[in-house]
């Protein structure tokens, strides 16, 4: 039992790796601040660029979300940050995350507002362009507020997903939470820190996803 | 230059979805201030040719001429043709995230670039007119279908359109409803809009149409007054269907 505190739960430890922690949630923080946008309005871009009439257009764009969607996260991101300097193309780990999740994100994010902008019946679609609204218009001030209200829940649960995502960043030795808490690991030779940052997550994160079950309720009735 | 006073005019106008021929060949031409009533069985291409004379739906063949403006010429500002031709649907089709005011505001604004206190003025007068000035702030959820339909109706004249289509407006409503948005077409004819209704409201056709057409197969069989129509129809169909509806 004392081995079990001793190793998981020492305090000492704990504060003595907490300012490196908050560092590296700092890190963390700062990276949501730059994929989850990015991820919105690539997805909002890619979703809108999928209806297009134009064939060609549309197939590969639905061809490159299903791609996206099918590579895992972890192997795309060391592809581009180990792979591509190969072809000469070296970027810091920072922009190497951000670009990784843009393409992985966007996909998530594009099926959910599809989804979204399908659920809107196409008499709305009408009476906008019967008004003389343009398509782009119609799109930003008919469908898509009530589209994306309709997928409040999802856009919600998937953002959640990439906060927990950002996690990933650590292969690239991008100094995020978990890297930080893993490094004052190897330094205290203990566990103690990886649990003060599973802490952490579970504190940021619960609150998140109590809303989501409560907003899911909500929308389910 | 008597094409002035034709308001609407569709010549030689086909649809095909596919395989199958919706509109066979439409000819109708519409004056300044007459409200010609449509009528014809279910699937004789009624919404299709509404939609064809603002190009909801893209004619397959043939033209559509509004006020010496065709639609079909290329580089023709569809949009801002399509503000000058108000559609009012069977199922409203109001917004329903945005309050009764900003329904009809949206197009002002966006469209014809009013104020903010420009276009709410408007409402107001719009809403005054259709006898819902007291639900500017009323969201379409909370109104009664004949409330919504006139709601849709005053959207569609705040933009002051050259004629308006209307696609079977109270089919969707409950009977004791259906008068209130009959009121509001009557107003409208008498200010002088120009009007195309898809309806069997045969009542109201009777008294407030000029003129009615019978289609049937995607192809306009008869036309003529009411008293035509529904006392003396030529043709056998035009017959049989105005005995069914009638019954
Ligand atoms: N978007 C469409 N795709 C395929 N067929 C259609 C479409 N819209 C209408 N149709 C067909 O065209 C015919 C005429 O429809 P419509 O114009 O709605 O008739 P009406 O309004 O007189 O009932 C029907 O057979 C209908 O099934
Ligand atoms: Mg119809």
């Amino acid at each position: 039992m004392d081995l079990i505190v001793e190793n998981f739960f020492n305090i000492e430890i704990m504060r003595q790796a907490f300012p490196l922690l908050l560092r590296g949630l700092g890190t963390s923080a700062l990276l949501c601040l730059a994929v989850i946008p990015l991820g919105l309005i690539g997805g909002l871009v890619v979703a809108l660029m999928a209806r297009t009439h134009i064939r060609v257009l549309r197939f590969t764009v639905i061809a490159l979300i299903d791609f996206f969607r099918a590579v895992p996260p972890l192997v795309l991101l060391i592809f581009i940050y180990s792979g591509l300097p190969f072809a000469g193309i070296q970027l810091s780990p920072f922009v190497a995350v951000c670009l990784g999740f843009l393409l992985n994100n966007s996909a998530y994010y594009a099926e959910i507002y599809r989804a979204g902008i399908e659920s809107i019946g196409a008499g709305q679609m009408e009476a906008a362009r019967s008004t003389g609204l343009n398509p782009l218009q119609s799109m930003i001030y008919v469908i898509l507020p009530q589209a994306t209200r309709n997928v409040l829940p999802d856009l919600l649960s998937n953002t959640v997903e990439v906060v927990k995502l950002t996690s990933i960043a650590s292969v690239v030795a991008l100094p995020e939470l978990l890297y930080s808490a893993d490094m004052a690991r190897s330094i205290s030779y203990n566990s103690s820190p990886i649990v003060l940052a599973a802490g952490i997550y579970l504190l940021i994160l619960w609150p998140s996803v109590r809303l989501l079950s409560r907003l899911e309720h909500r929308v389910g009735h | 230059m008597n094409q002035t006073t034709d308001i609407l005019v569709a010549r030689g106008l086909r649809k095909s979805f596919g395989e199958l021929e919706v509109l066979k060949g439409i000819d109708f031409s519409l004056r300044q201030g007459e409200l010609v009533f449509v009528i014809g069985p279910s699937g004789s291409g009624k919404s299709t040719m509404l939609r064809c004379f603002n190009r909801l739906e893209e004619p397959t063949e043939g033209s559509v001429t509004i006020d010496g403006v065709n639609l079909m010429a290329p580089g023709v500002d569809i949009n801002s043709m399509r503000r000058q031709i108000g559609m009012v649907f069977q199922q409203f089709n109001l917004y329903p995230h945005l309050s009764v005011s900003r329904n009809i505001t949206l197009a002002l604004r966006k469209v014809l670039k009013r104020s903010a206190s420009q276009a709410e003025e408007t409402a107001r007068e719009m809403l005054e007119m259709v006898g819902l000035e007291e639900k500017a702030d009323a969201y379409p959820g909370e109104l009664s279908g004949g409330q919504q339909q006139r709601v849709a109706i005053a959207r569609a004249v705040a933009l002051e359109p050259k004629v308006m289509l209307f696609d079977e407006p109270t089919s969707a409503l409950d009977p004791e409803l259906v008068g209130s948005v009959l009121q509001v077409m009557r107003k409208l004819r008498d200010s002088g809009m120009t009007m195309v209704v898809v309806s069997h409201e045969m009542r109201f056709a009777r008294e407030a149409a000029g003129r009615i057409v019978f289609m049937s197969d995607g192809e306009i069989i008869e036309e003529g007054t009411p008293d035509q129509i529904f006392e003396n129809p030529s043709h056998r169909r035009t017959r049989e269907f105005v005995a069914e509806i009638s019954r």
